[in-house]
C-alpha cells in the first residue's frame, strides 16, 4: 500500500470530509472527533457518491417502541437509497455479510515524518484532480515522491503541522 | 464539507439496442409562478390566496416526510439549491445526457391538482400544468414527452382535456393516481377512457394520490414503508376494479401502465380472479373471457422499484407470467429511490428481454 497525503489536519474539522482522488480511486476521508476514516467514494448498492451523503447515527431497537439512538454521526447515508454504512468499518448494519463498501486505513502523521519518507504520495483532491495535466508547480507534489532541491524549503515550514494519511 | 458529484461515469446500457425510454420522470416547478401564465386571474387568486385541497384526513400535504427532502436524491438539487428535477439544463447534465436516454415521459406529481377537493381549481391547475410540461420541458428539449395531467374525479372536464390535445404529439398517455375516490373502473371514471381511446392515448396510473380513503385497507399506516409497500394493493384494487367492470369490453384498444406499483402482484391477482371468475361468472355476464386474459391484454407494468427476490428465478417467473412485452423500464428520477438503467435491470434477464424492457415495449405502448 501506498501512503497519499489528504491534507493538513484542519482542513477536515471533526464531522466534516473530504474528497480526495489516490492511484485512481476516489476516496471520502472523514474526521470522527479528531480519527480518520476514508472509504471508497462509491455505494456498492446503484454506485452513487457516498460523499454526498448525509452523516447520522444509529438507531437500535430490542422490542417494538423502545429505540435507541447511538454513534451519532459515524454513519454514513447513501444519497440515494439511504443505503447506511459505518464509516469506521465500511460496513452496511444492514447485511454486512455481503453489503460492504471498502475501506481504507487512514491516520495523521507529524509532516517531518512524511517530508523525510521517500514513499509517501500527495492524494488529489477532487477539485484539482480534474485539472491534473496542467502544468503547476504542485506537480512537484503529486505521485510518487522524489528527492530534489525544494525538498528542505517545503520541510523548514511544514515541520510542526500534522497531515492526514491515507493508505490505498 | 468539500465537493460533492456523482462517481459513475456516463453511459447507458449495453443491453438497450431497442433505445432507452423512461417511463417515469418526475418534474417539478421551481416556482408556483411558473404556472402563472397559464391560468386565469381567478384561478390564480384562488391559488394563491386559498391553496390547494388535498383529498384527505391531514391539514395539508405529506402526512411526514418521505425519507429525504421532497423524497428526492440528495444530489438532484439544481444550482442555486433549484428543487430536483426543476431545472431542464441540470436535468440534461445529471440525467437525460448522463445514462444516454432517448425518451423520457414526464408525470408531474405534485401540485398538479389532481384529485383536488375543489373541481374549478382541480380543473385550472390541471390545465396550467399541461401547457407548462411543454413551455418549460417538451419544447426544449425532443426527447420529452409530457403526459395529460387530467382532474379525474370529474370526468367530463377530464374528457375534454384530453380531447384538447388530440393530435398533438408532445403528449404520450393520460396520467392518473392510484388513489382516487373510488375504484378506477367505475363508470363515473369512463368518459376519460372514452376520450383516450378515441385520442389513441393509453393511460399511466402512478402510485400515490389522496382518495379520501385510507392508504392502506386496513386503514392509517403509522410508518412511510408500510405506506410505500401499500402501493402494490392499491394497484391490485385498480386492476381488479378495470377488470371487473368490464372497461376493457368497453374499450377494447385501451391500454394501461401501472407505474410505480411494483408487479411481483400480477400473477396472483390473475390467478384469484380466473378462480373466483369460474364460480361467479354469472354475477359478471359482460366478462366474456378470464379475467387475466384481459390482464395479459391490457395491463403494462413499470419496472422501479423492481422486486429484488433471493432467487432472480421468482423474478423471471413473475415476468414471464405478465408478459416479457409488457414490461416498462422506470428510473423515478429524481426521487431518493431512483434505479440507474445499467444496475436495476439484473443481468440474469435474458439480453433480447432486457432490450424490450429499456426501449422495444415503449415504443410500443406509446406507438413511437
Amino acid at each position: 500500500m501506498a501512503r497519499h497525503i489528504v491534507g493538513a489536519v484542519d482542513e477536515i474539522p471533526p464531522g466534516g470530509r473530504k474528497l480526495v482522488e489516490a492511484d485512481g480511486k476516489k476516496i471520502v476521508v472523514f474526521n470522527l472527533g479528531g480519527e480518520f476514516f476514508a472509504l471508497l467514494d462509491r455505494c456498492p448498492h446503484q454506485g452513487s457518491a457516498l460523499s454526498g451523503g448525509i452523516l447520522c447515527g444509529l438507531v437500535q431497537s430490542n422490542e417494538p417502541g423502545k429505540y435507541h439512538f447511538s454513534r451519532a454521526g459515524e454513519m454514513v447515508r447513501c444519497p440515494w437509497h439511504n443505503w447506511e454504512f459505518d464509516i469506521r468499518t465500511g460496513k452496511s448494519w444492514f447485511d454486512p455479510r455481503r453489503t460492504k463498501v471498502r475501506a481504507f486505513p487512514a491516520h495523521v502523521e507529524p509532516g517531518a515524518a512524511l517530508a523525510s519518507d521517500p514513499q509517501r504520495a500527495k492524494a488529489q483532491s477532487g477539485e484539482s484532480a480534474a485539472q491534473k495535466d496542467s502544468a503547476t508547480p504542485s506537480m512537484h507534489m503529486d505521485g510518487v515522491a522524489v528527492e530534489g532541491p525544494y525538498q528542505a524549503e517545503t520541510f523548514s515550514v511544514k515541520v510542526e503541522a500534522e497531515y492526514v494519511v491515507v493508505e490505498v | 464539507m468539500n465537493i460533492i458529484r456523482p462517481i459513475a461515469a456516463p453511459g447507458r446500457p449495453a443491453a438497450a439496442t431497442l433505445g432507452l425510454v423512461d417511463c417515469d420522470i418526475h418534474p417539478r416547478c421551481a416556482d408556483l409562478a411558473e404556472y402563472r401564465p397559464f391560468m386565469t386571474d381567478a384561478m390564480w387568486h384562488r391559488l394563491t390566496t386559498y391553496g390547494i385541497h388535498a383529498r384527505h384526513g391531514f391539514h395539508k400535504g405529506y402526512p411526514f416526510p418521505k425519507a429525504a427532502p421532497l423524497a428526492s436524491r440528495r444530489d438532484a438539487w439544481g444550482p442555486g439549491g433549484k428543487p430536483p428535477a426543476s431545472d431542464l439544463g441540470f436535468v440534461q447534465h445529471q440525467f437525460l445526457d448522463h445514462y444516454g436516454l432517448d425518451m423520457g415521459v414526464l408525470n408531474p406529481l405534485q401540485p398538479s391538482g389532481q384529485g383536488d377537493v375543489n373541481d374549478d381549481l382541480s380543473v385550472a391547475l390541471a390545465y396550467a400544468v399541461n401547457e407548462w410540461q411543454l413551455a418549460h420541458w417538451v419544447d426544449h428539449d425532443a426527447r420529452l414527452r409530457a403526459s395529460i395531467v387530467v382532474p379525474y374525479e370529474d370526468a367530463a372536464a377530464s374528457a375534454a382535456e384530453i380531447r384538447k390535445r388530440a393530435g398533438d404529439n408532445r403528449f404520450c398517455q393520460v396520467l392518473l393516481m392510484s388513489r382516487t375516490s373510488e375504484p378506477l373502473g367505475r363508470r363515473r371514471y369512463w368518459p376519460i377512457y372514452e376520450a383516450a381511446a378515441e385520442v389513441g392515448l393509453p393511460i399511466g396510473i402512478h402510485a400515490f394520490g389522496f382518495s379520501g380513503n385510507a392508504m392502506t385497507n386496513g386503514g392509517w399506516p403509522s410508518f412511510y414503508v408500510e405506506e410505500v409497500q401499500e402501493h402494490a394493493t392499491s394497484a391490485q384494487a385498480q386492476v381488479a376494479s378495470f377488470v371487473v367492470e368490464g372497461v376493457f369490453e368497453r374499450f377494447p384498444t385501451l391500454k394501461i401502465l401501472m407505474i410505480e406499483c411494483g408487479f411481483g402482484w400480477m400473477p396472483s391477482l390473475g390467478w384469484r380472479l380466473d378462480n373466483n371468475w369460474k364460480r361467479l361468472r354469472d354475477e359478471v355476464p359482460h366478462l366474456k373471457r378470464a379475467p387475466s386474459e384481459y390482464m395479459r391484454d391490457h395491463v403494462y407494468v413499470s419496472t422501479q422499484p423492481i422486486e429484488e427476490p433471493a432467487k432472480g428465478e421468482h423474478l423471471l417467473d413473475a415476468m414471464e407470467w405478465i408478459g416479457w412485452d409488457r414490461i416498462l423500464y422506470a428510473s423515478d428520477y429524481p426521487h431518493w429511490d431512483f434505479d440507474d438503467p445499467r444496475i436495476a435491470i439484473p443481468s440474469f434477464i435474458p439480453l433480447e428481454k432486457r432490450a424490450a424492457i429499456f426501449g422495444g415495449n415503449a415504443r410500443g405502448f406509446y406507438r413511437l
